[in-house]
């Protein structure tokens, strides 16, 4: 199921603005990645354009190579929505459709694949809930509006509606940031349990959240503003956080820069 | 009572006291004023209008409600709005139907596909039309719109007369199509640009989110600007439908003025409350007069029957916002 990314020379830009420079990395199957750096720095471009989601903005566009077990996303004739289908995404802050309820969301993207039929339906659901440790607090609420959960209900939420499509990549750019310490804990929790079938890659700007949930660590970072953003390091997790190679990682992690 | 206010309290000191006259307690009374205003507004023209109508209806020699024709001449004393009422449903209902879809469309075309320069000069033009007076369509529908709705007619009638819409041997022209299509490109401008308003403001995280499930872009409106904005759109049919109600002078330029009930929309015919008020006003003694004001009040009704069933709908789903 889950599927390894290789990036190689990925630039992005906003109009004439280039935001990340020539990112290459290789993100593992079945692992977590953490993507951290100062504000600024192009994490989240660099994350949105795993997905080709950075293109959705005006004048946005996305230069280099990104393959999936091998295929390229960025190739002309592939079809976007399959690559998005199979790259889930989980936004910073919980956006679940206002206007739908629970089961509404949570199969929201199983009815854009076209599956229908109550059963199968309901059964994705309670899946994807269970997957997202949200199962028990909502059962009995599935027709209510989705809007009316706590903040870190709706995330849990957000991300039963992204696996409930069985991704192959998980895409997660500050899933806690909007959260309190027990939400996040639940959510740190679930990426850990997630890793088991999927690529996850994460954004955080906590270091023990990167420390604490993931295998790999990419440190990206900015010369000054209006430069556009550069993987300064990507090794292993523990690597980074104890015996890092560069200087500027350093700094950042141990907060003395950014 | 300011100085309290104002010298900051010593240390211990009671609290400052609340401020009786402040800009607040103004605002308050402002806006109580200005809804109470609107109330006694209302009363008075119910009251002016029931005042005015019970004499006629006193001395209506038919059933008000049932009767379909309207003579109030001093020797024929009968009138009845059944007709009328019919017409002025049934021509609005038309140009909704016509006008919905593409002032819809017109607007999502503008919110979400159009570039962005096309989008704000189509939209400035939109907002012209929107300001073109009800004469100006009326005398445009009559002299120009008249014999291509004719075609039009001539050949539904041929090929889908078996419908009782399209029905009857002619002749057509001045019809409830004409009359619809006219008021259906009037109410055009309201709805198109109040939906479009709606449809950008849906959050871009919404949009984002369900482009991120992998919908193209039609899904992606229809799971999130849709329903987002499902209130607004009702509100700017609803703002278009009033319109549509209260068209005076437009559709009394290009209705045929006949008092039947009946569907069929291409033979010469057709006739609405508004109209009829804008064609026999001139001419209409106090009796007269008392009957169109009459008539007028089923109006004020309807309308006021249809904002109460759209709000009701609108607030049927307020858990959802
Ligand atoms: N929609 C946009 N239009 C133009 N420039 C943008 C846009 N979004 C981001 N940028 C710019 O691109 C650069 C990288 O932004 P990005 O959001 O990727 O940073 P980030 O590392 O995610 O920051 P943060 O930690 O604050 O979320 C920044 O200089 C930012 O100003
Ligand atoms: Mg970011």
């Amino acid at each position: 199921m889950a599927k390894r990314i290789e990036a190689s020379g990925v630039t992005a830009y906003y109009g004439a603005f280039k935001a990340i420079d020539s990112v290459s990395m290789t993100i593992e199957p079945k692992s977590v990645t953490a993507l951290i750096g100062p504000s600024g720095c192009g994490k989240s471009t660099f994350l949105r354009s795993i997905n080709r989601m950075h293109e959705v903005l005006p004048g946005a566009r996305v230069e280099g190579r990104l393959t999936v077990d091998h295929q390229d996303i960025y190739e002309r004739d592939v079809d976007v929505t399959a690559v998005r289908r199979m790259i889930g995404m989980v936004f910073q802050r919980p956006n679940p459709f206002p206007t739908m309820s629970i089961f509404d969301n949570v199969v929201a993207g199983l009815r854009l694949n076209g599956v229908r039929g109550k059963a199968a339906l309901e059964e994705a659901a309670e899946k994807a809930l269970r997957g997202a440790n949200l199962w028990n607090e909502v059962k009995d609420r599935l027709k209510k509006p989705g809007g009316g959960l706590s903040g870190g209900q709706q995330q849990r939420l957000c991300i039963a509606r992204t696996i409930a499509v069985e991704p192959q990549i998980v895409l997660m750019d500050e899933p806690c940031s909007a959260l309190d310490p027990i939400s996040t804990l639940a959510i740190e929790d679930l990426i850990s349990q997630l890793k088991d079938k999927y690529t996850i890659v994460i954004v955080t700007h906590n270091m023990q959240q990167a420390a604490r949930v993931s295998d790999r660590t990419a440190f990206f970072s900015i010369e000054k503003t209006g430069d556009p953003g550069r993987l300064v390091e990507y090794d292993d997790t523990q690597k980074i956080f104890t015996n890092p190679a560069e200087r500027k990682t350093e700094d950042y992690i141990t907060g003395r820069f950014g | 009572m300011t100085s309290s206010t104002t010298t900051k309290p010593a240390a211990g000191a009671m609290l400052p006291r609340r401020r009786r006259f402040g800009a607040e307690t103004i605002f308050r009374w402002l806006t109580t004023g200005a809804g109470t205003a609107v109330l006694v507004i209302i009363v008075a023209i119910a009251t002016f209008l029931i005042a005015e109508a019970v004499p006629a209806l006193r001395d209506n020699k038919e059933n008000f409600f049932t009767y379909k024709e309207w003579f109030t001449g001093p020797a024929d004393r009968k009138f009845g709005i059944a007709a009328l009422a019919f017409g002025t449903v049934l021509s609005a209902t038309i140009a909704l139907l016509l006008a919905v879809p593409v002032a819809l469309g017109i607007a999502l075309f503008l919110s979400h596909y159009a570039p962005r320069r096309i989008s704000t000069t189509l939209g400035f033009l939109i907002d012209l039309l929107a300001a073109v007076p009800s004469i100006v369509f009326g005398l445009w529908g009559r002299d120009y719109l008249v014999d291509p709705v004719k075609d039009l007619s001539a050949w539904l009638n041929e090929y889908m007369g078996w419908l009782p819409l399209f029905g009857g041997d002619g002749p057509f022209g001045k019809s409830v199509l004409l009359g619809s299509i006219v008021l259906a490109i009037m109410v055009l401008p309201i709805i198109t640009s109040l939906s479009r308003e709606v449809f950008m403001q849906t959050p871009k995280a919404n949009e984002e989110a369900a482009l991120a499930l992998g919908a193209t872009k039609w899904e992606m409106i229809r799971t999130s600007v849709l329903p987002y904005g499902r209130p607004g759109i009702i509100a700017a049919v609803l703002l278009g439908l009033g319109r549509a109600l209260g068209e005076t002078i437009a559709l009394a330029m290009t209705l045929g003025t006949t008092f039947v009930i009946s569907f069929n929309l291409v033979e010469t015919g057709g006739n609405s409350i508004a109209a009829n008020i804008a064609n026999k006003f001139g001419e209409a003694d106090d009796f007269g007069r008392g009957a169109l004001i009459a008539s007028g009040l089923v109006l004020f009704t309807i309308t006021l029957i249809v904002n109460m069933t759209a709000r009701a709908i609108v607030y049927r789903r307020r858990e959802f916002r």
